[in-house]
């Protein structure tokens, strides 16, 4: 899960991170009201959406005055911002931040994440700020300073300073820099994060530390503690299918081709994405319907993947292992009849049951294309959709 | 022999709910030997033959297991884990899937220097075909046989599974090693423990996006072992950014994607499967089994 801008920084000021004084806005009026609260411009206006290189779009802006600030709001807000992240599509911008500007000194970059292969937090500088840190990771690796946490003691003071005289900060600085790295170590821990990224992190004219844009990205498995970390989640951000999915149970994640896949467990699922664009196929969805899925469940998940209009033919892989075929064949033909299928549908069962499950089918009076094997299915949905 | 699990193998279930009692029973069913269950509050009962304990110290002294499986569900499951590495189980398997990742590192931590082997969470779990069976995957489409099978999914692994028994590949031991980014054992052990077992001749090696466990696995594998490793990677198709399904199958900042993994296992000399329909034939184009095992 994912959330705004300003609701990180948010956060943030919760734990004592340093980040410049700003709000949430949601029309022009709004805006210039709240940058003259906000004290002296200049001001900055970012638009709020769930992607990153919002400044090359458009999407973050410097006010001088009031009345600007007011412009520069109307402007954006209603309009649809594209970034290398948004895809050509772009995003409405519903919502944008005003906050203070500053004297910007140096850019820093500082992230926190669960590095896998050491199953431990790690926090990570750069002096490379304001720029794609997998860019800087990839051409100079010796600016990326690591330091991985241990799990009892917590982030220590040394490797503070560690990273911040990395990082070239003298005197009081380094200081400072030791108290913004335990609260972002703090906040990551407490919030459950996957990641948290000060992208900049700048040291400002006035010799302050300030967090100028966050990222977080939350654990979806410790969700359950952080009701109020979820009551963030917008869903406007998000593919509306993914969400319905997600409502369901499902785990579904939305492609670009046109033959719909339903799949038993994750790591089939990805396989038969694979083998449908290895026949020469593209697949328009991962999804996986679980162990335990249920007639209502399967029904579901035909509903979601037909509501993409991009699907010209559905392909049910099934390995049956604790789920028995007869129950998803049960499953697969009530759920056509429902939504009363008009795309070609090829259905693979293996496992559990599977000869009763291929009678159902069979006997169902529904034009489902049978298969042996996920080559067979695949080379079939393929070249039923290609006929079609 | 085998890997990890035999016949002697006495297990525990720990979380004696629906599916756990579901799972239990299908384990027995298969002829693991399944001496009992712990769910706090429960201790003393008898649930469907299964001697029921309180604490899983009472119930390694009262059984003597030496492996458990874990069905609880994910907000306690990392606590679960925790409780069987401190009564000395030496196998700990945990099926459950949705663990916070920040329990799972503060259980790696837990286990260090400790000397349980952890396998999962969200896992299938493991089976020694015809011996012992532990976790969620159906035990018939398995035959006792020579080849090794490590995976990061579930039904993938029955599809490897069932392409081998299709060939009259038996199987020596099969390990869901798990699909989080912070698990208990990744293919490099598993591996290491199908090159040191004599009743392995060959593996299949079944991985997908996101980390770099595969990759670990495929240096191992050109630096120490003998024996002919296949392998399929899952998810050539899958959009930078996006969750998978399992939380760790995920390509995040451009790494762990399947074209980078397919070339690093080619390079260490693994039989890579270009399509998950091929995972035996890939094994059988570099692996010739003795004539007794072969159909």
């Amino acid at each position: 899960m994912n959330i705004h801008e300003y609701q990180a920084k948010a956060i943030l000021r919760k734990f004592g991170v340093p980040v410049p004084n700003g709000h949430v806005c949601y029309n022009g009026a709004s805006a210039r009201e709240w940058a003259k609260r906000l004290g002296d411009g200049p001001w900055v206006v970012k638009a709020q959406i769930h992607a990153g290189g919002r400044g090359k779009g458009g999407g973050v802006k410097l006010a001088r005055t009031a009345d600007e600030v007011r412009n520069i709001a109307r402007d954006m807000l209603g309009m649809t911002l594209r970034t290398h992240q948004t895809g050509p599509e772009g995003k409405l911008v519903t919502r944008v931040l005003v906050e203070n500007g500053c004297n910007i000194e140096r850019e820093l970059y500082v992230s926190l994440l669960v590095d896998r292969t050491t199953s431990k937090v790690t926090v990570m500088a750069s002096t490379e700020g304001g720029m794609d840190i997998e860019e800087v990771a990839a051409a100079t690796p010796e600016k990326i300073f690591r330091e991985a946490v241990d799990p009892v003691v917590g982030l220590t003071a040394f490797q503070c300073r560690n990273l911040a005289f990395s990082l070239g900060l003298t005197g009081k600085l380094t200081v400072r820099a030791g108290a913004l790295l335990q609260g972002l170590y703090n906040t990551f821990i407490a919030c459950d994060c996957s990641l948290l990224e000060i992208n900049p992190l700048v040291v400002t004219k006035e010799g302050d530390l300030l967090a100028l844009d966050a990222k977080f990205g939350f654990d979806d498995n410790a969700m359950f503690r952080h009701l109020q970390i979820g009551d963030m989640r917008d869903f406007d951000e998000e593919d509306p299918n993914e969400v319905e999915a997600s409502q369901n149970d499902l785990s579904y994640v939305s492609l670009a081709g046109n033959i719909g896949c339903l799949v038993n467990g994750a790591g089939l699922a990805m396989a038969t994405m694979d083998i449908i664009k290895f026949s020469g196929g593209e697949p328009a969805n991962f999804l996986d319907v679980g162990g335990g899925a249920t007639i209502e469940r399967v029904t579901e998940a035909f509903k979601i993947i037909l509501s993409d209009k991009k699907v010209k033919g559905i392909l049910v892989n099934i390995f049956g292992g604790i789920m028995k075929c007869d129950v998803i064949a049960t499953g697969v033909i009530e759920a056509a009849r429902q939504v009363s299928l008009k795309v070609p549908l090829v259905v693979r069962l293996e496992g559990t049951n599977v000869e009763a499950g291929k009678e159902l089918l069979a006997a169902s009076g529904l034009n489902i294309i049978a298969a042996e094997g996920m080559a067979d299915a695949a080379q079939k949905i393929v070249q039923a959709v290609a006929a079609a | 022999m085998s890997i990890l699990v035999s016949k002697e193998t006495k297990v525990i279930t720990q979380g004696l709910g629906v599916t756990g009692l579901f799972h239990a029973n299908g384990a027995r069913e298969y002829g693991t030997q399944m001496v009992g269950g712990v769910t706090p509050g429960k201790g003393g009962c008898i649930m469907d033959g299964f001697p029921v304990y309180d604490t899983v110290r009472e119930a390694v002294r009262m059984t003597g297991a030496s492996a458990s499986v874990i069905y609880v569900p994910p907000p306690f499951a990392a606590d679960a884990i925790m409780e069987a590495v401190d009564a000395g189980i030496g196998v700990v398997v945990c099926i459950t899937e949705g663990i916070p990742v920040l329990d799972m590192v503060k259980v790696k931590q837990f286990m260090r220097g400790k000397s349980s082997r952890l396998i999962g969470p969200n896992c299938p779990g493991i089976i020694t075909p015809g011996e012992c069976k532990i976790g969620i995957m159906p035990g018939y489409i398995h035959r006792p046989g020579k080849v090794g099978v490590v995976s990061r999914s579930g039904t993938l692994t029955y599809e490897a599974v069932w392409q081998l028994t299709g060939y009259g590949l038996g199987q020596s031991t099969c390990v869901g090693i798990g699909g989080d980014p912070v698990n208990g054992t990744n293919h490099l052990d598993v591996l290491r423990m199908f090159e040191e077992d004599p009743d392995t001749e060959a593996v299949i090696m079944i991985g997908e996006i996101g980390g770099t466990s595969e990759e670990e696995g495929a240096y191992f594998v050109r630096d120490h072992m003998t024996k002919p490793v296949a392998a399929y990677i899952a998810g050539v198709t899958a959009p930078p950014g996006k969750r998978m399904g399992h939380a760790g199958a995920i390509i995040s900042g451009g790494k762990g994607t399947a074209a980078e993994k397919v070339a690093v296992l080619e390079e260490c000399g693994i039989s890579v499967a270009a399509s998950p329909a091929e995972m035996a034939l890939a094994l059988l184009k570099i692996y010739r089994p003795c004539r007794s095992r072969a159909l």
